[in-house]
């Protein structure tokens, strides 16, 4: 147990998946302009990236390493992660319509984020055990949530700020992303 | 348009990162030595031009409705490969690129051509604009590895080019250095473009609002 909320912690602040590790940076700068659909993304892969995890973890181990194709790996992956977030889609579309309305538009761009891949990638080459693997993907979420929605929050405020033209836009985004990166480097030495 | 025109529309018009601001997370993530900027620019160019070539010599047999899976598993395939070979020949790099070999597979660019260009074109333009757009990428790379590189270590390629008595900047080395060297990068080029514009002409250009939406709807 001490285990695993080590490895969350380590997830959310020490490694944080965007801000240090690079993961996910693609949606994190294009849908961080509102603080509410920051919140709907973060949501969203919070709940794509564990499921994933888990099922990459369980295909790894059952299938891929069992018939010796681990050399398959990447394609097996990705083939899992975009057909898991169609079958959310559909599943959530039937049964929970308020939940499928909020969070809705941001599934199918979840194919596509390379935090999903990468994470169960990670797993794998750490060599996690599933509780670890679990662990590990709901600090990750987490951890992308946390950079979205602080990042949106402060994108809000910079909207009304009197920037230099050329400045304007994504380069001062990323300037604050530089500087957010920094604080989180504060985190470096708390385990 | 000619051949030339889509090669070298890749290099600079449209370059995949500086213009597009497409393949962010790579950007950021290996540019800490040209060394690794120029093996992922070569890794990611050749899973580039396969891909655009096998899409579009197949382009008349894929149906339209599963086009995407069917892309994804071909570009997952070239990247496997690519892996493979890095694994076999070049261990180094492959250990010092790590998990953004296979994460080439979700590199927007690739998937981006595939949809916009090589699906509509015959072979030999689908080929010259996956050579183009590699080539414009990992220049872009390049760029932004040298800033880093010369500046957080005082090096460029392994060699030192600083003198010995001044202090390097580890920051450039670390995450932060990147976000900020891609900023600082993307600024200038909107400053020179502005310039220019206004020189040319009183049309102004504000690149800036649409660029930003663009990784998000090609994602």
């Amino acid at each position: 147990m001490r285990e695993m909320i080590l490895i969350i912690i380590s997830a959310v602040l020490i490694n944080n998946i965007v801000l240090s590790q690079f993961l996910g940076v693609c949606p994190f700068l294009g849908v961080s302009k509102k603080l509410s659909s920051a919140i709907g993304m973060g949501a969203a892969v919070i709940f794509v990236l564990t499921l994933s995890s888990l099922i990459t973890w369980v295909v790894q181990i059952f299938v891929l390493d069992k018939l010796g194709i681990g050399y398959l790996q990447t394609i097996a992956f990705i083939l899992v992660i975009a057909a898991l977030v169609q079958f959310v889609e559909m599943v959530m579309k039937k049964n929970t319509p308020d939940l499928y309305k909020a969070l809705g538009v941001y599934l199918p761009l979840i194919t596509t984020n390379c935090a999903v891949l990468g994470v169960a990638i990670i797993n794998i080459q750490k060599s996690y055990t599933f509780m670890q693997t679990l662990a590990n993907s709901i600090g990750n979420g987490i951890g992308f949530t946390l950079a979205l929605i602080i990042f949106a929050g402060i994108r809000e405020r910079l909207e009304e700020a009197d920037v230099p033209m050329s400045l304007n836009g994504l380069p001062i985004a990323l300037i604050t992303a530089a500087l957010m990166s920094i604080s989180f480097l504060g985190f470096t030495g708390l385990l | 348009m000619n051949l030339f025109q889509e090669f070298s529309k890749g290099i600079v018009r449209e370059n995949p990162l500086f213009r597009l601001v497409l393949g962010m997370c790579p950007a950021l993530a290996i540019t800490t030595s040209v060394n690794n900027a120029l093996g992922m620019g070569v890794a990611f160019t050749s899973v580039l031009i396969a891909s655009n070539i096998v899409i579009s010599a197949l382009r008349k047999l894929i149906p339209d409705s599963i086009r995407i899976p069917c892309y994804i598993v071909i570009i997952a395939s070239f990247v496997t490969v690519t892996e493979m070979v890095m694994h076999a020949y070049l261990p180094d790099l492959f250990e010092s690129l790590g998990i953004f070999i296979p994460l080439i597979v979700v590199n927007c660019i690739i998937l981006g051509r595939a949809e916009a260009f090589a699906n509509k074109n015959s072979i030999i333009p689908s080929f010259v604009d996956g050579i183009g757009m590699g080539i414009g990428y990992t220049l872009a790379l390049t760029i932004v590895a040298t800033i880093r590189e010369v500046l957080g270590a005082g090096t460029f390629l392994g060699y030192p080019v600083m003198s010995a008595s001044a202090q390097s900047a580890l920051i450039m080395i670390l995450p932060p250095g990147a976000f900020l060297t891609l900023g600082c990068t993307l600024a200038f080029i909107n400053m020179m473009q502005n310039r220019k514009a206004k020189k040319s002409s009183d049309f102004k250009v504000r690149i800036t609002e649409q660029q930003v939406a663009q990784p998000f709807s090609s994602n």
